[in-house]
């Protein structure tokens, strides 16, 4: 049972029984149906994540007009052109980083991030550090990823309280001149995509 | 409510150690899997919003919010919710047996869950509300503290900003925690890092957060 709040000294319960507890009850209960839980965890373990949005970004990257199109409505654009849609990428908005200005996205009420793009958050995004810092000291968190901003580079923090979902557009490698959309694509990083490293250079894929 | 999830600007939490994002599962533990699965499936049966189920994690003793992992919070949440809503009995909770059952509901299956999936829950309104702001704008946020939900963090409250774009009318976050899915005009606003962090703040560096026309007055 979780505490009401006055007493911290005995052990908090095993979150492995009481979920497993609360799962045997609710389905007893009938208010929930065992086939919609593994299609769900199915989904986002094995296909709404982050190679979504890499094939957003790659297409950005040699098509003017897609990006363009995006930066406008980008959750109309990609369900038209690659069908992501649904849940918590209804509202995306696509921020572009260039060589003036490096985005990077947070939520630090919450955890919100766009799902159908990058898929679920990584521990880090939803962690109380990261949430508590990335906008009083962009920098500093940045560079315990290994990114080190620039000082003529200004840095956005979008810090996501409403339903709009930031979606950051790396700058491109140099050295991709040619390159098509599916080599691309293997340039461009979950954490490029939130704002805390720059998308991969080619020696560091194989081609 | 100033609450322990309110962490924008907070100090002394460690470093951000992130793991590496080619070694990262989605989940880190099966019973991970079961809560994410548990919490969405069961609000697909609708009896509350978004802005309710963060309120409900939001309102745990600071203490669990900040010990506890993040499907924890969920799980916390969650089961607040079940019971404040009348699915599930305290007692049901506690002793994890089903006192009959909920009746009402439909459990939907696994092509009804993917359909809700996909359909999503745009909050975006048909509204004629004219807005009470343009881009560029300079406007200050109201100084507020409310016991209840808000998406107004504090680290912003008092402070000036500018509007950079409008979102449109959008359901007020506030508001639809408690039930009024009423809709008002949304703003992403600029602020300078300067104006909210002191003249130690990177000078050309900014924060970007999304409030509701009630957030706003003119500075």
């Amino acid at each position: 049972m979780p505490h009401d709040g006055h007493d911290f000294t005995e052990p908090p319960p095993d979150p492995a029984l009481r979920v497993k507890a609360l799962e045997s009850l609710l389905i007893e209960k009938g208010l929930i149906d065992p086939s919609a839980l593994d299609v769900l965890i199915d989904t986002y373990e094995h296909k709404v994540g982050p190679r979504n949005g890499a094939r957003v970004v790659a297409r950005a990257w040699v098509d003017d007009d897609f990006r363009a199109a995006i930066k406008e409505d980008c959750s109309a654009v990609i369900k038209r052109e690659f069908g992501f849609e649904g849940r918590q990428g209804e509202h995306i908005v696509a921020v572009e980083n260039t060589p003036d200005v490096h985005n990077v996205v947070v939520c630090t009420l919450c955890s919100c991030y766009p799902w159908t793009v990058l898929g679920l958050p990584p521990v880090w995004y939803k962690s109380a550090p990261y949430r508590s810092r990335v906008v009083q000291d962009p920098r500093g968190v940045l560079s315990e990823f290994g990114t080190e901003i620039p000082e003529t580079q200004e840095i956005r923090v979008w810090d996501s309280t409403s339903e709009m979902r930031y979606l950051v557009i790396p700058e491109r490698p140099a050295g991709t001149d040619g390159w098509s959309e599916e080599q691309l694509a293997n340039l461009v990083t979950r954490n490029s995509m939130v704002g805390v490293e720059p998308a991969k250079a080619p020696a560091e894929v194989s081609q | 409510m100033n609450g322990p999830h309110d962490l924008g600007g907070q100090h002394g939490l460690g470093a951000v150690d992130p793991e590496a994002e080619s070694e990262e599962p989605v989940f880190h533990a099966p019973w991970e899997r079961r809560a994410f699965a548990v919490t969405l499936a069961t609000g697909f049966l609708g009896q509350w919003n978004i802005d309710e189920s963060r309120y409900a994690r939001e309102r745990q003793h600071p203490v669990n919010y900040l010990r506890n992992s993040y499907y924890e919070n969920w799980l916390s949440g969650l089961e607040t919710l079940l019971v404040e809503k009348g699915m599930i009995t305290a007692e049901e909770l506690e002793n994890g047996k089903a006192d009959g059952s909920a009746g009402r509901f439909e459990a939907p299956d696994a092509d009804g869950a993917m359909k809700i999936l996909s359909r999503g829950g745009p909050t975006s309104m048909d509204d004629n509300l004219a807005p009470g702001f343009a881009p560029g704008d300079k406007v200050r946020v109201v100084n507020d503290h409310p016991l209840a939900h808000t998406r107004a963090p504090r680290y912003i409250r008092g402070r000036v900003g500018t509007i950079d774009r409008q979102h449109g009318v959008h359901v007020f976050a506030d508001a639809n925690a408690k039930g009024d899915g009423r809709g008002e005009h949304l703003y992403s606003v600029r602020f300078e890092a300067h104006e909210l962090w002191g003249p130690s703040a990177a000078g050309r560096d900014a924060v970007y957060v999304d409030l509701w026309e009630p957030h706003l007055e003119q500075p």
